[in-house]
């Protein structure tokens, strides 16, 4: 199953290859990862989404605890979160099938925020699924580059 | 005062009440020998490798309970730390470990002698630190400390560049510790407390298995009131060894792979299994639906990480060993457990393991059984290779004080006892240190014979000579049909290419134990008959200098009783027959 693991950490050097080792060395490969401050400038947190047994990342979750530059872990899959990503979609298009394309852009709203003769960017945030069905929709039409950041969470309420 | 970054680390290690620390010098280091050369309160013992210099600290260490501080350059002499790191790591020896590291302005570039030991020893510390100002040399070093021993105990890496180390700034030494991510918890839930006194209470076939942590957290007294209070007997891991007196009625010896069978058989019928500061090793368990079917398990741990993580825990208690046991000690109620305790006296009179060694022949177990009867049990501390020799020490050995044994468990490390050794005459330098070796191991660290000598420590090594790789022989025979391949240390390139058994025009061995010993200056005794086992061992122990005992054992003695790998433990082959 999938999991979402937020994690609050000392913001300094070397505490990123901590957490990522304890993965590694389970053969884990993180699906997607984001890192960045919080409200205080010395706590980051990070978003990792990976994918393994329930057990192994129960185990997992409790040695990220045992880090001496971890000061929380939560497994936020089952919480209600609100989840965003954002990628960045150049894709080939011509005077005749730009507009098609910017309908598309619009009903999911996204942004078009480069335009050029044969191609334009796009700028779409949202939950991974909106991402993917987008990415979907304009694959025919010829995407040249696909930039996307890892998942950041946020559970809803006061928790 | 204002102070050198080298001259703050000694001021630290001083505050720390540090006596003794493992080293070999480099450039990388410079300062810090320079400082340690005319300090009287320090003792700086230069091993001749950085390896022998972890394994020296970790032996001092798991003998004394204090940290053990090692001391290497940049480079190749922090990498060669790291399989004491590692050994020491797995085992939760508290270290603290200094490396010097190229001054901050060259860090990867690849400069001479560069390693990024910070990146290198990430899952083989409880923490480390790469220094990049001298002001937080002071709370560095009183963080490290209190990483190191505190919570579940293990080794912390500090490594300070070349030109941190002569900077300067003002030292100070702060009083406490504040992080915000580290804060072991002591006191076991109370509730869960009264559950397992309750379950302790309603148990007819309980059972203790106690592990390292019973030492680590100095709970060896509590242990033995709860099994004496209650009447439960008690088996030790390897780690555990001594925690629990060996010479005790209640006593089961160790379990696991190549435990005791009235461990191995109490563990399968028992109904309650109390864990104590253990973790469910895989050489523990075997196959994991037979370890202890019918039982209830309570679980104490100062590692949450470790509940549930291979067995199913029925009650938990994450909480310092020490500190819950003497919590848990008021609640139990005496007992006794009489149909189980007569079971447990029935295997332990047809145990294999204290069968008297065979008349006669020199036996490995003939010579360990020597050395218990020689010996004071409470004065002694034994070290082990890994091996043959290390199961052989375990098993024929009684321990009776915690402390008292030092062997490399989880890593399993070969090279590991004869420093360790080192160290712990060091820490006890009135107590009779013995190392039991084998053949193989003793040569992957016998350089610190040279350390030894020059610090004139009288360590006893014993080696089990038996021309062979025993333990890995003993697999290839039992499960590869007998075929030695690369275990016949004796082998030359006269030899055959393949050869299952060992005759009399054999090769001699090499390296010639006795002369190697005489060579670095130590005392070598060679012995090849079961009658001069014992004056040989006298002689050692009487001996002010280091002595070597090459003892010429029986080829093919096994280890006995074993499980094979993935077996259930109650399932053990106990002799060559079945």
């Amino acid at each position: 199953m999938r999991h979402t693991v937020s994690v609050l950490v000392a913001n300094k050097s070397g505490v990123l290859a901590r957490i990522a080792s304890l993965f590694s060395r389970r053969g884990y490969n993180i699906d997607s990862l984001s890192v960045g401050t919080t409200e205080d400038q010395e706590v980051s947190r990070i978003t990792i989404v990976v994918e393994g047994d329930e057990q192994v990342l129960e185990q997992v979750t409790k040695q990220l605890n045992k880090l001496i530059d971890v000061y929380k872990v939560s497994d936020i899959t089952n919480d209600s979160s609100i989840d965003r990503n954002l990628a960045l979609i150049k894709v080939q298009a011509n005077l005749d099938n730009r507009s098609e394309i910017m309908q598309i852009v619009d009903v999911f709203r996204g942004k078009v925020v480069d335009v050029a003769a044969n191609s334009l960017v796009i700028e779409m945030t949202g939950s991974e699924e909106k991402i993917e069905a987008i990415e979907e929709l304009l694959r025919p039409f010829g995407i040249i580059e696909l930039v996307k950041t890892g998942k950041i969470a946020m559970v809803r309420g006061e928790k | 005062m204002k102070l050198t970054g080298a001259e703050m680390v000694l001021k630290s290690l001083l505050e720390e009440g540090v006596e003794k620390v493992f080293g070999y010098p480099g450039g990388a280091v410079l300062s810090i020998y320079d400082v340690l050369y005319d300090e009287p309160q320090l003792e700086h013992i230069l091993t001749r490798h950085e390896q022998g210099a972890a394994h020296a600290a970790d032996g001092y260490a798991r003998s004394t309970g204090k940290p053990g501080v090692c001391i290497a350059t940049s480079g190749p002499g922090a990498t060669n730390l790291v399989t004491g790191l590692a050994t020491a790591y797995i085992d939760s020896v508290p270290m603290v470990a200094f490396t010097g590291q190229v001054a901050t302005s060259m860090l990867g570039t690849d400069a001479f002698q560069e390693a990024d030991i910070t990146g290198i020893t990430v899952p083989i510390t409880k923490h480390n630190y790469l220094v990049q100002d001298v002001k937080d040399i002071p709370r560095i070093i009183k963080e490290a400390f209190h990483i190191a021993t505190t919570g579940r105990p293990g080794p912390v890496l500090i490594d300070i560049p070349n030109d941190v180390q002569a900077d300067m700034a003002e030292f100070e030494y702060p009083s406490e510790v504040n992080l915000r991510g580290y804060k072991p918890n002591y006191s076991g839930h109370g509730l869960q407390i009264k559950k397992a006194s309750q379950a302790i209470e309603e148990a007819e076939r309980p059972v203790i298995y106690s592990g390292g942590g019973v030492i680590a957290s100095g709970g060896a007294e509590e242990l033995r009131e709860l099994a004496r209070k209650a009447q439960i007997p008690v088996t030790t891991t390897l780690m555990g060894l001594g925690a629990f007196p060996e010479t005790d009625e209640l006593s089961l010896g160790m379990l696991g792979m190549h435990g005791t069978e009235q461990a191995n058989y109490a563990i399968t019928d028992t109904d309650l299994l109390i864990a104590i500061g253990a973790r469910f090793d895989d050489r523990i368990t075997g196959k994991l639906e037979e370890f202890a079917p019918e039982a209830k398990v309570i679980h104490i741990d100062i590692d949450p990480a470790e509940v549930s993580k291979r067995v199913a825990v029925d009650i938990p208690i994450v909480g310092d060993v020490k500190t819950v046991l003497a919590e848990l000690n008021q609640m139990v109620k005496e007992q006794d457990h009489q149909e189980w305790y007569q079971q447990i006296q029935e295997w332990k009179e047809e145990s294999i393991v204290t069968q008297p060694p065979i008349a006669g022949k020199l036996t490995a177990k003939k010579v360990i059984n020597e050395i218990d009867n020689l010996t004071d049990n409470d004065q002694v501390v034994i070290t082990t290779e890994v091996g043959q020799n290390q199961m052989w020490a375990a098993q024929y050995h009684r321990y009776t004080q915690p402390r008292s044994f030092a062997s490399s468990g989880g890593l399993g490390t070969m090279g590991y006892g004869f420093p360790a050794a080192l160290g712990a005459q060091m820490g006890n330098p009135e107590k009779d240190v013995f190392c039991i070796a084998g053949d193989g191991s003793f040569q992957m660290n016998l350089q610190e014979l040279a350390t030894a000598v020059s610090y004139e420590l009288p360590v006893n090594v014993i080696i089990l000579n038996n021309h062979y790789l025993g333990m890995v022989r003993q697999w290839q025979q039992l499960f590869k049909e007998r075929r030695y391949s690369s275990t016949c240390l004796r082998k030359r390139k006269s030899c055959p290419d393949n050869c299952a058994a060992p005759g009399d025009d054999c090769p001699e061995m090499t390296p010639n134990f006795v002369k190697l010993a005489e060579a670095f200056g130590a005392v070598g005794i060679r012995v090849t008959e079961a009658e001069d086992v014992r004056g040989a061992l006298e002689r050692a122990i009487a001996s002010p200098k280091p002595v070597v005992l090459d003892f010429i054992i029986e080829e093919e003695e096994n280890v006995f009783p074993m499980v094979p790998a993935g077996g259930a433990i109650n399932n053990m082959i106990l002799g060559e027959g079945n």
